[in-house]
């Protein structure tokens, strides 16, 4: 185990490695350099700025320098946004970021499984309509609809929450579901039809026949063997809702990193864009590796190295 | 000898998108306490679905019509979904047709033995694990300690057979239903878990119903047997005498099919011509007529009832009425006759 998770977190460097060289050549053949909007400068000025911030090199010393940055932690500072560390920049708008997407996907896998779930032992009722009705709404509903109808009702008419603002728990809870419709309509989905089988399954029929209420069959035997293509699924989409949505946080006025990426890509900051895009490439490794951990502590038939015993 | 179980009249209703299909239509047998009641018959003739109505255990769109299946005297299918669980895998159990896929891929195997008695009895989980050990034992597991907590994957499918039964046996059930369980297994792991079953049902002193469309593995196993056809019985009697003085002409067919050791290699295996009817719509008469050359006129018309042979032999055919035309069965069967005399019968 701890070898193959060695192994794992060799393949991340490498992984990063190629993503990071990848991005910084196809970032450096955008049209235009970060400062093309400064009209006003002269090429003198130019010159020096460009000297300051190492732009004057050749692009192959430029990757180099970047490389050896990274290797030290180094993500290297804005060209925008006062000048900050990127590392600081992004650590400050990925608290709020992350805080959304984690309730997001809690909410949204919690109810998801236990719609699915629902859905699955009621199949071909009303009850399994309905809930195929919430979780297609949940799939097909853009989140800025969702976002916008919230406010209306839930803030504007209502007045249960802040319309848009960032403070408490309070401020947290709307932007929550108007994210957390994605995952909850996905993982409904997948689990319905994964539990369909599994209650289709003769081990289910044997539990029964053990004497098992129907409440101990699902919890006991059902649950868990219908999550394992469930967990697949969350993981990536933990990734992509917990690094922020533009829409949303937009929407919401919430300080986040979705809307500081757009930002950073249309203004050129070539700095900011690495760094993020190789913190969002080694957060969803990570996931996956916890992911591929994680099916083993379900699944014990791909249980890893020396789990099994025979 | 007393009657653990008794059937009578049992009709089973399947709904399905071309309409209701009758898949069992009037069944009555009984079991007697400790003997093994063998049910056999073509796939799609009812074995399986019979047995899962005394359990309740039939898919959602089954509908049990009419019948009663009395335990003990007492109605099953008047019980609620809750009293049923109180008597399955305690009292009547099940042994599963599939070992591949019968366990539960993410449970250790000690606990899905011991499960039944923590449903059932007042145990803590160290007593019933415990417990669970020593049946693993006694099925022929070797090194159970050790095996407990290794997962389905971890076992062979011999292996993973005497785990089911394992299951089924572990909290003494009466009765123990096992529904093809041999089915799955190469013939030699076959005759082990027959010889298992026979030397469980002395220790334990459980009844058994054994399903299988096997006739070699019967008459290993079976005291009685019922041949079902159509979702019918049509003739039931003890070992003896329904293989050495069969009255139903399925039954001639079905004997007949077997290769016994006097076929020789170049002979073509008999067969029964033509297909079992289709229950969407059954059929008014006897439901094998179309494939009977023994059919008479009255079976297109009417569905024989069961005539007496001896005291523990019955067969639904018109070809035992007083006034039914004599005819000749094959001449197999015929052989079987002979070996009846043999044996102190009276064939006729």
């Amino acid at each position: 185990m701890t070898k193959y998770i060695l192994r794992r977190i060799f393949y991340l460097f490498l992984t990063l490695f190629i993503i990071a060289t990848i991005t910084f050549f196809l970032m450096k053949m955008l049209p235009g350099t970060p400062f093309s909007n400064q009209n006003r400068m002269s090429a003198e000025q130019l010159k020096i700025v460009k000297a300051q911030y190492g732009l004057d090199q050749s692009v192959f010393v430029q990757y180099v320098r970047y490389l050896g940055g990274l290797l030290q932690g180094n993500l290297g500072t804005s060209f925008q946004f006062n000048n900050e560390p990127v590392t600081l920049l992004i650590g400050q708008r990925l608290a709020p970021s992350m805080q959304i997407g984690a309730q997001a996907m809690i909410v949204g896998t919690i109810f998801g499984i236990l719609l699915g779930a629902v859905a699955a032992i009621r199949k071909n009722t009303w009850v399994d309509t309905l809930a195929t009705f919430v979780s297609i709404l949940g799939l097909s509903i853009p989140s800025f609809v969702l976002a916008v109808l919230l406010q209306f009702y839930l803030a504007y008419k209502w007045k249960i929450y802040p319309v848009a603002l960032w403070d408490n728990f309070q401020s947290s809870v709307l932007p929550t579901i108007a994210l957390a419709a994605l995952p909850l309509g996905t993982v409904a989905r997948f689990m319905r039809t994964e539990m369909v089988d599994v209650l289709s399954s003769d081990y289910i029929e044997l539990a029964k026949s053990k004497g098992n209420s129907n409440w101990k069959v699902v919890t006991k035997h059902a649950l868990r063997n219908s999550l394992i293509p469930v967990v697949t699924i969350i993981g990536p989409m933990a990734v992509s809702v917990m690094t922020g949505s533009m829409v949303v946080e937009n929407i919401f006025s919430i300080p986040g990193i979705g809307e500081q990426f757009v930002k950073s890509i249309t203004t050129n900051d070539y700095p900011t864009i690495m760094g993020l895009t190789i913190f969002y490439s080694f957060l969803l490794i990570i996931v996956y590796l916890i992911v591929d951990i994680l099916y083993g502590l379900i699944d014990p038939r791909i249980r890893l190295g020396n789990g099994g015993k025979e | 000898m007393e009657k653990i179980l008794e059937v009578k009249d049992l009709h089973v209703d399947f709904d399905t998108y071309n309409g209701t299909v009758h898949a069992i239509r009037g069944v009555d047998f009984h079991l007697n306490a400790g003997e093994t009641l063998a049910i056999v018959g073509e796939s799609g003739s009812g074995k399986s679905v019979t047995v899962r109505a005394v359990l309740q255990l039939l898919a959602s769109n089954a509908k049990i019509s009419k019948g009663e299946v009395l335990y003990h005297g007492d109605d099953l299918l008047q019980k609620s979904d809750q009293d049923m669980d109180k008597i399955r895998g305690n009292k009547i159990s099940m042994i599963f047709q599939d070992p591949m896929t019968s366990l539960d891929p993410t449970m250790t195997i000690g606990k899905q033995v011991a499960e039944p008695l923590l449903i059932h009895n007042n145990v803590s989980q160290k007593d019933a694990l415990q417990r669970a050990e020593e049946v693993l034992r006694l099925v022929g597991i070797p090194n159970p300690k050790a095996r407990m907590n290794d997962y389905p994957h971890q076992f062979s499918g011999g292996q993973r057979q005497r785990i089911v039964i394992a299951i089924a046996i572990v909290d003494y059930p009466e009765i123990l239903i096992a529904d093809e369980p041999t089915t799955a297994l190469d013939v030699t792991v076959q005759a082990q878990i027959i010889d298992l079953l026979k030397e469980l049902q002395q220790k334990i002193g459980t009844s058994i119903i054994f399903i299988t469309h096997d006739l070699g593995v019967v008459a290993g196993i079976a005291d009685r047997v019922a041949v079902m056809y159509a979702g019918r019985f049509v003739e039931y009697g003890t070992v003896n005498e329904v293989f050495y003085n069969p009255q139903h002409p399925y039954t001639w067919g079905l004997l007949d099919s077997m290769p016994t050791l006097d076929t020789s290699e170049s002979a073509r295996l008999n067969s029964i011509p033509g297909t079992p009817p289709n229950l969407l719509n059954p059929p008014k008469g006897d439901a094998f007529a179309p494939r009977n050359k023994y059919a008479l006129e009255i079976d297109e018309e009417e569905q024989p009832p069961f005539f007496k042979v001896s005291k523990t032999h019955y067969a639904a055919t018109w070809l035992l009425h007083p006034d039914a035309p004599k005819v000749t069965p094959p001449a197999g069967i015929l052989k079987r006759f002979e070996k009846f005399q043999k044996l102190g019968g009276n064939a006729k």
